[in-house]
């Protein structure tokens, strides 16, 4: 009983808002919510409602069931090479630019001089948008002016780095990793400035030594950090499109899922009910990463 | 390049132990090495610079890893003349400053509620909003684009006389799909700040109003500056929202407008080179002014978590 009361107070103490609280907190919370309905949920249920469709955006919708997901698991040439494309991605900017970062991180965590400096230049290219930084790629890695194939001086022999459909990927990915590392250090560099130092000095007494103490001591404090690199990395990959399109239009050897709907959806052809089935299947391995993402923020919030 | 590479995380390890020699040596290494990646980041961005101040005839002959033989900046003037980016430059800021403002106010509302008001049904709110964040944009581009071709807006606030091809498109996804990562953020920082503050405003009899503005705002500041950093650059190189809700060419923002640089048959890349340079200068600048208070903001957030 006397928990039961207890509770019951506590419950009505935050409770205890006048009118005009309750006015506030109605419109200032109830417009967020109502955008948020509105303009990201909505058109997600639209969208997937859409799939089932064979809409051209124009004249009558009709339902067509599974048509549109049977045509592109099976009829549909360029899809299979955008989910290869979009699993490398995930692979590479989870494999070689994040551990990057955070390698970069430590380092400079470590409190060097001039770690301003190096700090401001590995992050410059996160503030460029991804349309510069697929400009950028063309510059350096264009088959017959690129200064790429310039400091490797085959001039007789060119690569064609972007043309050349088992390359480019490659090369794209490069300039992809090359804005994401910046942003996994920022990350991570804040992350490492919170942890306790006193932590660190009782490893390293206790005779750790300080790859020890990193695996030990920091990353397991870092988890929070962790889970948040982990996710953007992961939706960041699934959701590439500016670089590729600002390349070639997602076309020979670099097509993503993403330039797909997009294509379907803007395109000339306007199949958007096609599309929308694309863009269905993005969301869902989306959606498996941000359940399983929100479940364990979650579980970390209980436990915190 | 592999043994620079290499070599200082190897010799990381034993250097806060040992003697002074070696810690001299290893730092000497990890500035080699930090030196190397540096150069390695920011060599793009200097070839671009490199290829903007060259005509295209010599860099065709000579390619864009050459010596240089005239230097101008000329195709300054002419990507910013050709392409009219001063009015594509006011485009974008009237869609990303109010963008930004309007993001952090209702999102620091809303993380307000979620973690100081104890509110029920908060964890969810959290949930449904920094879920939506994540969504891919090409998701929810086609219903919108119905819905705004839809919704009549009167001739004052848009000349097309609907919510489509009008600022208050973009504006309005851009608010509603930042909102998450804002509310993400700030409830994370909300949360590492005393809860007796807010609760001691309760007892003097401060209302919603009052605890938020005037007492938990003020304690976010760094968390807002960071964030205000990266909102602007996202919202300033976003291209995939005015390329779909904006037909007019007049109204596009900034980004797009280096589509008018490209030709039909031929592209001159050191003015394209110069445009980029231009489009890129703001979130430059705005990262370098403020990049002290965007790493305190991440690094206060986190630190008390």
């Amino acid at each position: 009983m006397p928990l039961i009361n207890a509770r019951r107070a506590k419950r009505r103490g935050p409770r205890r808002f006048t009118s005009r609280d309750l006015a506030v907190i109605g419109v200032l919370l109830g417009i967020p919510i109502l955008l948020d309905l509105a303009l990201v949920w909505g058109p997600t249920l639209a969208s997937i409602g859409l799939s089932f469709t064979n809409w051209d955006g124009i004249g009558d919708i009709q339902w067509v069931g599974i048509d549109n997901y049977k045509t592109l698991f099976t009829d549909y040439p360029p899809f299979w090479p955008a989910v290869r494309n979009n699993l490398l991605w995930v692979a590479f900017l989870g494999c070689v630019a994040t551990p990057f970062g955070l390698l970069l991180a430590i380092l400079l965590d470590k409190g060097v001089r001039f770690s301003r400096f190096y700090q401001s230049t590995i992050y410059m290219p996160v503030v460029l948008s991804l349309a510069i930084v697929g400009f950028i790629a063309q510059l350096i890695f264009s088959r017959d002016q690129g200064a790429l194939n310039a400091i490797l001086a085959n001039k007789d022999n060119p690569v064609d780095w972007l043309g050349d459909p088992e390359l480019n990927i490659w090369m794209v990915l490069l300039a992809a990793a090359w804005r994401h590392t910046g942003y996994v250090m920022i990350l991570y560099l804040a992350g490492l400035k919170s942890v306790d130092p006193s932590l660190k000095e009782a490893a390293a007494i206790d005779g750790a030594s300080e790859t020890q103490t990193f695996f030990r001591v920091v990353l397991p404090t870092l988890r929070p950090v962790n889970v948040i690199v982990g996710v953007i990395t992961v939706i960041e990959a699934l959701r590439a499109f500016d670089i590729v399109y600002a390349i070639n239009h997602g076309r020979n050897g670099l097509e993503l899922l993403s330039v797909l709907v997009t294509d379907n959806i803007i395109g000339e052809a306007s199949r958007i009910g096609f599309g929308s089935a694309i863009a269905v299947v993005l969301l869902a391995v989306s959606m498996g990463f941000i359940v399983t993402y929100l479940v364990q923020e979650l579980r970390g919030g209980k436990k915190g | 390049m592999t043994i620079t590479r290499t070599a200082p995380v190897r010799t990381a390890a034993p250097v806060t132990g040992t003697g002074k020699r070696r810690v001299s040596r290893g730092r000497l290494g990890l500035h080699a090495f930090l030196m190397t990646v540096s150069l390695a980041f920011l060599a793009p961005l200097l070839l671009a610079i490199y290829a903007s101040l060259r005509p295209y005839e010599e860099t065709a002959k000579y390619g864009y890893f050459s010596l240089p033989r005239h230097l101008s900046f000329d195709y300054y003037a002419q990507a910013f003349n050709d392409s009219g980016m001063g009015k594509y430059f006011i485009n974008s800021l009237i869609i990303a400053v109010p963008g930004v403002l309007l993001t952090l106010f209702l999102a620091s509302f809303v993380a307000f509620c979620v973690t100081r008001l104890r509110m029920r049904g908060g964890l969810v709110l959290l949930m449904v909003f920094t879920a939506g964040n994540l969504l891919p944009q090409q998701v929810i581009v086609t219903p919108l684009y119905v819905l705004f071709t839809k919704i009549n807006l009167p001739y004052w606030m848009s000349d097309s006389m609907t919510m489509y091809d009008s600022y208050w498109a973009v504006l309005a996804v851009q608010v509603a799909f930042q909102v998450g990562f804002c509310v993400f953020v700030l409830a994370n920082f909300m949360r590492t700040l005393p809860e007796e503050i807010t609760e001691a405003a309760r007892v003097d009899g401060a209302g919603v109003w009052t605890q938020y503005w005037n007492i938990t705002l003020p304690l976010c500041r760094p968390a807002l500056a960071a964030l205000a950093t990266l909102q602007f650059t996202w919202m300033y190189n976003d291209f995939l929202w005015a390329l779909v809700f904006i037909s007019d060419g007049d109204k596009l923002p900034i980004t797009s407008a280096l589509n008018n640089l490209r030709g039909q048959f031929f592209t001159d890349y050191n003015l394209l080179a110069a445009g980029s340079v231009i489009v890129a200068l703001p979130t430059v600048l705005v990262f370098l002014l403020l990049q002290r208070h965007f790493i305190a903001g991440l690094t206060l957030g986190a630190s008390k978590g």
